[in-house]
C-alpha cells in the first residue's frame, strides 16, 4: 500500500512538473489579445498562424451560451478584448453600455469579403453596424426523413399534422418553440402583442401530444438514426446529419424564419483595442474563414471564403448559403427586454408545465 | 429460494444502473462513426486524436496539477491544523471544528462565487493561481475531516516519552506522532485529490482566460456537442482509476508493519 502510494505520487509529480513549462512561443512580440468564443467555434490552427503573422498573443477562452458570457463580462473580471456573441445579446449589451464602435477603417477585410446581406441583417440588431462583424450564420427550419414524410413539406403547420403523433422533434428552448408557433400564424417572431402570444402558447399546448420529444443538440443523433421523422433544427446541423443519413432533407419553411447571427464584439473595457481590431480583421481574411467554414461547418457570411470553397456541392449548397432574397418574413432575433423576457418564460412554463 | 434470487436480482439491477453509463460511453469511445446513433465500426481514431488534441491535454495536466498541488498543500495545513486544534481546551475546539465544517456543507455555487468576489475586490488577476487558492480552500476541511480522528486516538504519553528520552520536539512529533497518524493523512490526501479532480462549479467562477480543467472545457462543448474525444479521455482515467484500485487492494499485505 504504502509503496504503491509512494509510485502514485511520484508519477503525479512528474506530470504536473511537465505543465510548468512549455507553450512559450515567439508570440507576445505585439502584446497580446483576449478573445472570448463559443466552444469548438474556431479552427485552432488560425490562432497560431495568427500569432506567427502579426507576433500578438492570443490568451483564449470559450463559453457554452450567450446568458453565462454576459455576466463574466459585465463584472469585468476579466476584460476581453474581443467576444462573439449572438444577436439578440449583441443587442443587449449594446443597450446595456457594454461595446464600444469599432472603427472599420482598421478592418479593410472585414469591409471588403463580408457580404452586404448580412450587414443589413445584422443591422436589425445593430442599428448603422457599428459595433458587430459577423462571423458565422444560419436558419432554423425542418429536417424531415423522405422515407416517412412523402407529402412535400412547405410549411411550419406539417409539426401539427396528427399524422406524424409521436414523430415530430421541437427545440427545447423558448425563443426557438415560439418562433416556430409564431411563424405558423404569420405573426413576428419577436411580438409582445399578448393575444398573439396567448394565442400560439395554445397552439402549442396543443401541438404537444404530437411532440416524441422536446429536444437541444439530441435531435442529430435522434434524426440520423432515424427515431423521428420531422424535427425542428439549426441549418448548421442539418449538413452534417446528411453527411450521415442520406434520407434527410431540410427545407426552410415559406412561412418565413429566424436567420441568427453571431458576430465580433469589442466590449468597452478592452484594453487592447488595436489587436482586437487586427484580431477580427485576420479573421474576415478569404483563407482563414475558409478554415473556420470547414471546421465549424455552420454557414460564413464571407464571400471571399464562399468562393474558395473547393467541394462544388457544398458550395452550392441551398442549405449552407439560401439565397435570402428568395424568402419573405425573415427575421432575427431581438432583445425583448427584461418584460418580454418575463413574459415569453411564463408562457413556456405553460405549454412545458 | 425465491428469496436469494431476488437479492441477486436486485444487486444485479443496482450494478446496471451504476455501470450502465459508463460502458455505454466507453463503447463509444471505439466507435468510428461521430454520432451515437450509428456504429461505424471499432476504431481508434478518437484516442489517436486526443493525443494529438493540444487543448485536451493541457487541460488534463491543469486538472492533475491543481489536484495534486492542490491537494499537496491543503494536507500540509490541514495537518499542522489538525495539531494545533487538538491541543486546544474542549470549548475552542468545539467551536474551530464547527468553523472548518461549514465550508463543506455550504452549497458550491456559494462559495465559487464569493471566492470569486474576493479575488475581484483584491484586484488578483484571474489564471491558473485563482483556481489552485480556490481548491486549496476548499480542500483544506476535508483533510482535518479525515486526520482529526486519528489525531484524537492518539496517546499523548508516547510523544511526552519521546520528550523525557531526549529527542527534541521536531524529532518526537516526525519519529512518534506522524507515523501514527500517517494513514489518515494520507486518506485526507487522496480525498482532497479526487475533490479536487471533481470540482467543475468552484473552477468555473475562478478560472481566467485562457485556462481551463477538464470539467469547464467539456462543458463550453455543449453547444457543438460533445467530442468523442472525451468519450476517450474518460475511458482512460476510468480504466486507470479501476487499475489502481485493483492494486491497492490485492497488493501484499504490508498494513502491519506500521
Amino acid at each position: 500500500m504504502k509503496k504503491l502510494t509512494a509510485l502514485l505520487l511520484c508519477g503525479i509529480t512528474a506530470v504536473s512538473l511537465l505543465t510548468g513549462c512549455g507553450s512559450d512561443s515567439n508570440a507576445g512580440v505585439n502584446g497580446e489579445v483576449y478573445v472570448y468564443n463559443w466552444g469548438e467555434y474556431i479552427d485552432p490552427e488560425t490562432l497560431d498562424m495568427f500569432e506567427e503573422e502579426t507576433g500578438i498573443k492570443v490568451i483564449y477562452d470559450e463559453f457554452d451560451i450567450n446568458e453565462n458570457m454576459y455576466p463574466k463580462v459585465e463584472a469585468g473580471a476579466v476584460a476581453y478584448d474581443v467576444v462573439c456573441p449572438s444577436d439578440y445579446m449583441i443587442q443587449k449589451m449594446i443597450d446595456n453600455g457594454l461595446l464600444q464602435e469599432l472603427n472599420f477603417d482598421n478592418m479593410p477585410n472585414a469591409k471588403a469579403n463580408i457580404g452586404a446581406q448580412y450587414y443589413e441583417q445584422a443591422a436589425a440588431f445593430d442599428p448603422g453596424n457599428k459595433y458587430c462583424v459577423p462571423y458565422c450564420w444560419g436558419t432554423v427550419g425542418i429536417l424531415y426523413n423522405k422515407t416517412m414524410v412523402t407529402e412535400p413539406v412547405t410549411s411550419w403547420s406539417i409539426l401539427w399534422d396528427e399524422k406524424y403523433d409521436d414523430n415530430i422533434l421541437m427545440q427545447d428552448s423558448v425563443r426557438d418553440a415560439f418562433m416556430v408557433a409564431l411563424k405558423a400564424k404569420g405573426y413576428s417572431m419577436n411580438t409582445m402583442d399578448k393575444s398573439q402570444l396567448e394565442e400560439v402558447t395554445n397552439d402549442l399546448i396543443a401541438q404537444k401530444p404530437l411532440v416524441q420529444a422536446y429536444v437541444l443538440d439530441q435531435v442529430r443523433d435522434k434524426m440520423i438514426g432515424g427515431e423521428a421523422a420531422l424535427g425542428v433544427i439549426y441549418s448548421g446541423e442539418a449538413i452534417y446529419t446528411q453527411r450521415d443519413n442520406a434520407d434527410l432533407e431540410y427545407v426552410i419553411p415559406e412561412e418565413g424564419t429566424n436567420v441568427w447571427i453571431d458576430g465580433w464584439v469589442v466590449p468597452k473595457n478592452a484594453p487592447n483595442k488595436e489587436n482586437a481590431e487586427k484580431f477580427i480583421d485576420f479573421m474576415c481574411r478569404g483563407d482563414i474563414a475558409l478554415m473556420n467554414f470547414e471546421y465549424i461547418t455552420y454557414s460564413t457570411p464571407n464571400t471571399a471564403a464562399q468562393a474558395l470553397i473547393e467541394d462544388e456541392d457544398i458550395k452550392n449548397s441551398k442549405i449552407a448559403f439560401p439565397d435570402l432574397s428568395q424568402y419573405e418574413n425573415l427575421e432575427t432575433y431581438r432583445y425583448l427586454g427584461e418584460e418580454g423576457d418575463e413574459l415569453y418564460n411564463s408562457l413556456w412554463k405553460k405549454v412545458k408545465g | 429460494m425465491i428469496k436469494t434470487t431476488a437479492q441477486k436480482i436486485y444487486t444485479f439491477l443496482i450494478f446496471v444502473f451504476l455501470y450502465a453509463p459508463i460502458v455505454t460511453l466507453m463503447v463509444l469511445s471505439f466507435n468510428a462513426s461521430k454520432t451515437r446513433a450509428k456504429w461505424g465500426g471499432f476504431s481508434l481514431k478518437w484516442y489517436k486524436n486526443l493525443f494529438r488534441n493540444e487543448a485536451i491535454l493541457q487541460a488534463l495536466w491543469n486538472t492533475l496539477a491543481i489536484a495534486f498541488l492542490s491537494a499537496l498543500i491543503a494536507t500540509v495545513i490541514g495537518t499542522i491544523a489538525c495539531i494545533s486544534i487538538n491541543s486546544m481546551k474542549k470549548r475552542n475546539r468545539a467551536v474551530i471544528m464547527g468553523i472548518t465544517n461549514i465550508p463543506m456543507l455550504n452549497a458550491e455555487i456559494v462559495t465559487g462565487i464569493s471566492l470569486m468576489l474576493l479575488f475581484i475586490s483584491l484586484g488578483i488577476k484571474f489564471g491558473f493561481t485563482t483556481i489552485l487558492l480556490s481548491h486549496i480552500t476548499f480542500n483544506i476541511p476535508y483533510v482535518i475531516l479525515s486526520v482529526m480522528p486519528r489525531m484524537k486516538q492518539l496517546n499523548p504519553s508516547t510523544y511526552e516519552a519521546a520528550l523525557d528520552l531526549g529527542a527534541s520536539h521536531t524529532v518526537a512529533f516526525f519519529k512518534v506522532v506522524f507515523p501514527d497518524i500517517l494513514p489518515g493523512i494520507l486518506s485526507g490526501f487522496l480525498m482532497a485529490f479526487t475533490m479536487s479532480l471533481d470540482d467543475f462549479i468552484i473552477t468555473y467562477f475562478t478560472k481566467g482566460p485562457g485556462v481551463d480543467t477538464l470539467s469547464t472545457k467539456i462543458y463550453t462543448e455543449v453547444r457543438k456537442g460533445i467530442k468523442p474525444e472525451m468519450y476517450a479521455l474518460s475511458t482512460i482515467i476510468f480504466v486507470s482509476v479501476l487499475v489502481l484500485l485493483l492494486l491497492s487492494n490485492y497488493s501484499p499485505k504490508d498494513k502491519k508493519k506500521v
